[in-house]
């Protein structure tokens, strides 16, 4: 944290780039040698009789063992974190995960249980998931759930594969799905990848699904309309009530992406609004770990007339006085399947119910109304230096649009985000949502103190003040990282995955 | 909105510049304003055959990547090299150095079936 007259920011990015290994190679070092008489000792050649042995041999580095230990330990430490700065990642709720959860999960019991194990020696675990699936349906507003999908990505696959199974247990063949214009790019993805046709509705004035438009491209071959409330823009949809009524009219279901729940713990509930699935990132709204891309966990709940098509295993409980006692249930003819391996990413399911029951119904309500209010707040002090494209109070996140800064300057949201990294702050999503040009999408979430805002807007504020004086600077930025700015598109287009040994 | 009347162009963006059996082709100024800073244009090599409505090449920006269609088939004569080291061209000047490929016409008939500036003037206004 910045005392006054400093520069505003963290200390997160910057610092010296790390070598590679192979800069620190020398001929005939070595990590290990074992001690002599550890392992008798053969030729290669003889011990792989018949295998076709390379004639050279592969370039590895030859380094010292405290060599390679600082060189990964260096590494590790370049990485950026929610535990080593503020992470205003829209859409991705990047908060504290608190480690009590960290502790629970490590208990004997949990951490070492096999996934084979009987019934019988696991009733802690079948327990854990049993309640936790019952508080996600309270906090939904759903009668049952899924603990299985890996991440939010697949639970939507799994909301998608059981709206193709609902209808087609009624006997029709409904092709198409809805999504809004806001809506975040896997749910078009996920309902191509389900075999659906997607179909775009456009936003209306205030941010929310053009409820005309939506009436007009509904209709009986409409298998599901997928939503995010508060969407993308983090608006709340006014119309949601009406929105619910127009699809369900139509023989469809409404899918709720539930990658914004951060913003109605104990508030509103999808079930109230006229969902009839949700899905859930525990990994963003139950303050599990993100992992860099796993493991995650995606729970999916349904009301209760498609309960009968969540994936298989089930957990179930049994009532014998006040014995009880839990067990998986395959037996369930009109399920869509088996998701995953196993039970799902058990680790964070434990973490996930800690988080829950440590909070309690109030502290989760307390998440969302602080999530909210920190979001507004940090709202209004960015809005000075760029544009609100929609002028309304926010729920968890914000957008915000450099259009004007780009007008008046020529600096662009990415020269904004690229020079953020100079002040040691991991950038906020930029260009998305797609209908907001130059967007920047802040996620400030409830963890985070005032002063951690106020020192993130007086950066954004210095940046947009840079920006009128010598924008050319922010277009070089970063400056002060290990690396500069790099070819994004080059390196997903044409990834050097090899090293050029020399 | 820039929509030169000496061009004709599809609806997907794409623009054609005729001349003889040859038609050099881009993408519209109103394209390239709304995919935003264009990072990346792969384009197919000289000698690849192309077909009228068929995608020949992708354009990426910072929001999204979307596939170029060829406005005529034939074969491709001339493919815009610089555009691989500065694809931020096409933003820059998208009828003039940001232009993608040319094309040696099979069939300089389907020209007609493409749309007039005043035409493309509506459909994206």
């Amino acid at each position: 944290m910045n005392g006054e007259g400093q520069a505003p920011g963290a200390v997160g990015l910057v610092g010296l780039a790390e070598p590679s290994i192979y800069a620190r190679s020398r001929p005939g070092r070595r990590g290990v040698r074992p001690p002599a008489g550890f392992a008798p000792e053969v030729d290669v050649a003889d011990a792989l009789l018949g295998v076709r042995l390379r004639e050279v041999p592969p370039g590895l580095p030859e380094t010292s063992e405290p060599e390679v230990v600082r060189h990964f330990t260096r590494l590790s430490q370049l990485n950026y974190a929610v535990d080593t700065g503020f992470y205003p990642l829209g859409s991705c709720t990047m908060k504290h995960n608190p480690r009590i959860g960290e502790e629970l999960a490590q208990l004997a019991g949990f951490a070492r249980l096999h996934p084979a194990v009987p019934e019988e020696a696991a009733q802690g675990a079948l327990e854990l998931m049993w309640r936790l699936e019952e508080a996600l349906c309270e906090i939904s507003g759903m009668a049952r759930a899924t603990l299985q999908p890996a991440a939010g990505a697949q639970g939507e696959l799994c909301g998608m594969l059981i709206v193709r199974a609902y209808h087609a247990s009624r006997g029709e063949g409904r092709r198409k799905v809805i999504v809004p214009d806001s809506a975040h790019g896997t749910n078009p993805a996920t309902a191509a990848m389900a075999g659906f046709e997607v179909v775009e509705v456009p936003s209306d004035a205030r941010g929310g699904v053009d409820v005309g438009a939506l009436s007009r491209a509904l209709d009986g071959d409409t298998a599901a309309l997928m939503l995010t409330n508060p969407n993308t823009l983090g608006l709340f949809d006014e119309n949601i009530a009406e929105i619910a009524r127009l699809t369900h009219e139509a023989g469809a279901l409404l899918y709720y992406d539930g990658a914004n729940a951060n913003a109605i713990l104990g508030v509103s509930r999808p079930g109230d609004m006229g969902f009839d699935i949700v899905h859930f990132n525990l990994h963003k709204t139950f303050s599990t770990p993100h992992g860099m891309g796993g493991p995650g966990a995606g729970p999916v709940a349904v009301r209760d007339f498609l309960a009968p098509f969540l994936p298989v295993p089930v957990v179930e409980r049994r009532r014998e006085g006040s014995r009880e006692t839990f067990r998986f249930d395959w037996d369930r003819p009109q399920s869509i399947g088996r998701l995953r391996s196993h039970y799902g990413n058990f680790g964070v399911l434990v973490r996930a119910y800690a988080y829950i029951r440590a909070l309690g119904a109030e502290g989760l309500r307390r998440v969302s109304e602080d999530a909210v209010l920190n979001a507004n707040y940090l709202m209004r002090l960015v809005a000075r230096d760029f544009d609100l494209p929609y002028d309304r109070l926010c729920k968890h996140e914000f957008v915000v649009s450099a259009k004007g800064l780009r007008e008046r300057t020529g600096v662009r949201a990415l020269d904004v985000a690229k020079r953020l990294l100079d002040f040691g702050y991991h950038p906020p999503t930029v260009y998305f949502p797609l209908i907001v040009e130059e967007a920047m999408m802040v996620e400030p979430t409830e963890t985070e103190t005032k002063e951690t805002l106020d020192d993130f807007a007086r950066a954004l504020h210095a940046i947009a003040e840079e920006a009128a004086r010598e924008p050319d600077r922010l277009r070089e930025a970063p400056t002060r990282t290990p690396v500069r700015r790099l070819d994004e598109a080059g390196a997903a287009r044409r990834p050097v995955v090899r090293y050029p040994a020399g | 909105m820039n929509v030169p009347p000496d061009l004709l162009y599809t609806e997907e963006h794409e623009w054609a510049r005729v001349e003889g059996d040859r038609a050099r082709v881009g993408i519209t100024d109103h394209a390239q304003s709304e995919l935003g800073d264009i990072v990346y244009v792969e384009l197919p090599e000289v000698g690849a055959r192309v077909a009228k409505g068929q995608a020949f090449g992708v354009v990426e920006s910072v929001k999204s990547v979307s596939d170029l269609y060829a406005p005529v088939s034939g074969e491709v004569v001339a493919v815009n090299g610089a555009l691989g080291e500065a694809p931020e061209t096409v933003n820059r000047d998208p009828y003039g150095d940001g232009w993608m490929i040319e094309i040696r016409m099979t069939d300089p008939k389907e020209t007609e079936s493409l749309l007039r500036a005043p035409e493309y003037r509506r459909l994206v206004e």
